[in-house]
């Protein structure tokens, strides 16, 4: 009797987020006649895959025992670089992409590699340049939006394929790959190790600084896509764009069922995480319930989602 | 016959199925020594914690000094009558050491709402002076080596005036002086009337404390006997239920290639002017008292750290060994004394953490080859064998035996010559100890040569084939198989 109430707790520990999503799904279903539109559920996606793209690139930090702050700035910073060189008739559009991408990928290799040869914590350093990755942004932009961007650039953030808008076609190929950089492959397995006992990892062979360096590169990766997504959405290279997203993104993470402490966590988690975010808060408007409340709403659920994970774990 | 200070009668437990404790009765007497006995599992620790009132048990009853306690319920009852040294560190790092001593008891030394750290300091420096410490009470906790640490729990306990202290494996990380410090209090304990009940795996040390043994088996109740009244052999046999026989099988060394050596290795202030050779098929015991620079001496041979003099050949040839990694490549294992810190990784499953040290072997394009892995962590779960779930069930969850049958395994598994062992039996009941010392046979069989580090004397006579003894960070002797003794490595060690 014992083990079977145990094992029922796990079980919503483990799928309560996800059964929580299909109820607000299917709740809104059957009450909001406009919720389960296509063109609401692609407003849904389109909303989400910045925000998705962010949570991906920190759950790798998370799980790997860290945490990284500057995801805001990396996406303003590679926003901003993005559009200097997008501007129409001057580069080819993988120049600002590339670009972009790479300063992104910088920022991220800078936390990693201060924080591999420094020792101090994560948090801090990434702290930091969360403040120098906004100053960075506002020097290269003098302080003022870079617009007049060319149309290929503002495809990336606003065209569609097939009916799909180009944002959740990035979001869905980005899912795919990171859940198999992170269960299928050797990096993956290291990266749990890592966040799960350091030291033992260590002792086991694993090139430690090596893992964090990419995993804080593969972070800034992905907010660098998610600051080139923005910027070709708004259409507008923006110094004080992404500001608080590294909250948000955090938040889908744990959400997801990531451990903050390191050493478990899934892609899929974040994904339901970030997805759980987006249809509470289209919910919320399609409701008209005013953007104060939502804040309210929202936090609450961050904390309901960390209360339900630690019953899971304490029954099993 | 005098009335049992703590009587436990019919006491039984099940976690979620699995039975812990079964119809468990004990009786312990004012100034008796009691051991407690048992395998890993054999419900030791679920008694204790029943005791200490951390468990709630499903029936029995429990009787201290003539009047019933209901345990887990009102613990309240036993504190300062029942006090417990843990085998896990309890402390507080940033604390300072009379602090932790008195923590929970501020109020003895608090003037209304203020503390007065002055005299906790002298309380507490009476207490360590008691045991013998020369420690400064003022210093904080984190400061102090695991040993120090372990006296400053014992004293704590000691200091409660309590009536029966119960000891799990206090000597587990203490010195021999330490150790010879502890039996003195308990003698004093003793004298004074309060009952120890002493939990360890070191069987010369219950034997040579303990006037009763309590043996537990599979959550039963085996037997209850004076310590005099059995032998080794014997009590060993009641532990595990069946006769182990021939605990070290050694195998004659044939003639072999050198595989490593060491010339005048030193490091700073833990060793200096190492020298030996190791063959293929060999195993090198090292012994030596804690802080003898054992560990440290496995810690640079497997690149953990760098030592500052000397030289390490490997097939004859001098290598420089930065880090783990490289040391893995250059054919080394090693398997950590601190096997929570270095050896395992308890978030991850058990094949997760067998194939850990091996995993290029099993890639397959960008991805992990699964069925490869799956191969091996089958081979190995059987050939170790290794109790658990399954192979997807986490390795946190597992006893302290098969946790160390899974480091093995991870060792193996990166398919070394060399394999550093320290204390490769620590923390393990008798049957998972057995199935080591039989890895190591075959181990050697095969031709990998082996570094053994052990505290336990009569385990690294039994298997090495020559003994390395080290004594404050020198080499003192480098003793053959049929020169050694326990006298004589007990007199190089402490040179």
């Amino acid at each position: 009797m014992e083990k079977q109430i145990n094992f029922r707790l796990t079980r919503i520990g483990q799928y309560g987020i996800f059964l929580a999503f299909l109820g607000i799904c299917i709740a809104m279903a059957l009450t909001t006649p406009r919720f389960l539109t296509v063109s609401n559920l692609l407003i849904i996606g389109t909303q989400v895959s910045i925000n998705a793209l962010l949570a991906f690139g920190v759950t790798f930090v998370i799980i790997s025992g860290g945490i990284d702050l500057s995801l805001g700035s990396m996406v303003a910073v590679a926003g901003v670089v993005a559009a200097m060189f997008a501007h129409p008739d001057t580069y080819p559009l993988v120049v600002p992409i590339v670009l972009g991408l790479l300063a992104g990928v910088g920022i991220g290799l800078f936390n990693g590699l201060v924080i591999t040869k420094s020792k101090v914590p994560p948090f801090i350093v990434t702290l930091g340049t969360m403040t120098i990755g906004r100053g960075l942004a506002l020097i290269l932009s003098k302080g003022r939006p870079i617009s007049n961007l060319s149309d290929s650039f503002n495809f990336i953030g606003g065209g569609s394929l097939f009916g799909l808008p180009f944002p959740i076609i990035i979001l869905i190929l980005a899912f795919v790959i990171c859940s198999f950089i992170l269960g299928k492959t050797i990096l993956g397995r290291y990266i749990y190790a890592v966040g799960g006992n350091e030291d033992a990892a260590l002792a086991s062979g694993i090139p430690v600084k090596a893992v964090k360096l990419k995993v804080y590169a593969l972070c800034g990766l992905l907010s660098a896509l998610g600051g080139i997504l923005l910027t070709s959405r708004i259409t507008t290279g923006q110094p004080n764009a992404g500001a608080g997203f590294e909250l948000d993104a955090i938040a889908a993470v744990i959400i997801g069922g990531t451990s903050t402490t390191g050493g478990t966590g899934t892609m899929t988690g974040t994904l339901i995480g970030a997805l759980l975010i987006g249809v509470i808060s289209n919910s919320l408007d399609l409701l008209n319930v005013t953007s104060y409340y939502q804040q309210v709403v929202m936090g609450s659920i961050i904390i309901g989602a960390v209360v339900l994970d630690g019953l899971g774990k304490k029954s099993s | 016959m005098p009335q049992p200070i703590l009587q436990v009668s019919h006491l039984s437990k099940s976690f979620s199925g699995t039975r812990a404790l079964e119809n468990v009765g004990l009786e312990i007497f004012a100034g008796e020594v009691h051991a407690l006995m048992g395998e890993n599992g054999a419900g030791k620790s679920t008694l204790m914690k029943v005791l200490m009132g951390l468990v709630k048990p499903d029936a029995g009853t429990i009787i201290f000094d003539g009047e019933p306690i209901v345990p887990y319920k009102n613990t309240q009852q036993l504190k300062g009558k029942l006090a417990m040294i843990h085998q896990e560190l309890l402390v507080v790092p940033g604390l300072t050491v009379a602090q932790n001593l008195f923590l929970g008891r501020e109020r003895e030394f608090s003037f209304s709402f203020l503390l007065r750290d002055g005299a906790m300091n002298t309380a507490a420096q009476g207490i360590l002076s008691r045991l013998g410490l020369t420690l400064d009470p003022s210093i904080p906790m984190q400061e102090l080596s695991i040993s120090q640490m372990q006296m400053v729990e014992i004293a704590k306990a000691v200091s409660m005036d309590a009536r029966v202290i119960v000891m799990d494996e206090p000597t587990s990380a203490i010195s021999d002086r330490e150790v010879a410090a502890l039996f003195a209090i308990i003698a004093d304990l003793k004298a004074k009337g309060v009952a120890i009940v002493y939990i360890s795996h070191k069987m010369d040390e219950v034997f040579k404390i303990s006037d009763r043994i309590t043996v537990l088996r599979d959550g039963r109740h085996i037997r209850t006997a004076p310590a005099s009244s059995l032998d080794q052999e014997q009590l060993i046999g009641l532990m595990v239920g069946r006769e182990i026989k021939g605990l070290h099988q050694h195998s004659a060394l044939s003639e072999s290639e050198e595989v490593l050596s060491v010339v005048d290795l030193g490091k700073s202030s833990a060793f200096s002017g190492i020298n030996f050779s190791l063959h293929a098929g060999e195993v090198l015991g090292i012994a030596g008292l804690m802080g003898a620079g054992r560990t440290e001496l496995a810690r640079v041979l497997y690149g953990l750290d760098q030592p500052d003099r000397g030289q390490v050949f490997i097939d004859k040839e001098a290598v420089v060994i930065g880090n783990p990694r490289q040391a893995i490549t250059l054919g080394i294992g090693y398997v950590s004394e601190d096997r929570k810190r270095y050896g395992f990784i308890p978030k991850m499953s058990v094949a997760e953490n067998l194939t850990l040290s091996s995993l290029l072997r099993h890639r397959k394009g960008f991805a992990l080859g699964t069925e490869s892995e799956k191969e091996v962590v089958d081979r190995n779960v059987q050939s170790l064998n290794i109790k658990s779930a399954g192979r997807n069930q986490k390795v946190g969850e597992l006893s302290g035996g098969n946790q160390q049958k899974i480091v093995l395994g991870r060792v193996m598994n990166a398919d070394p010559r060399i394999i550093i062992l320290d204390e490769p039996t620590r923390g393990v009941d008798i049957g998972a100890k057995f199935e080591i010392y039989r890895l190591i046979e075959q181990w050697k069989a095969s031709g990998k040569a082996i570094i053994m580090i052990s505290s336990e004397l009569p385990e690294i006579l039994g298997i090495s084939d020559r003994i390395l003894v080290l004594a404050q960070g020198r080499q003192t002797a480098l003793l053959s198989r049929t020169e050694a003794s326990e006298e004589r490595i007990m007199k190089h060690a402490l040179q």
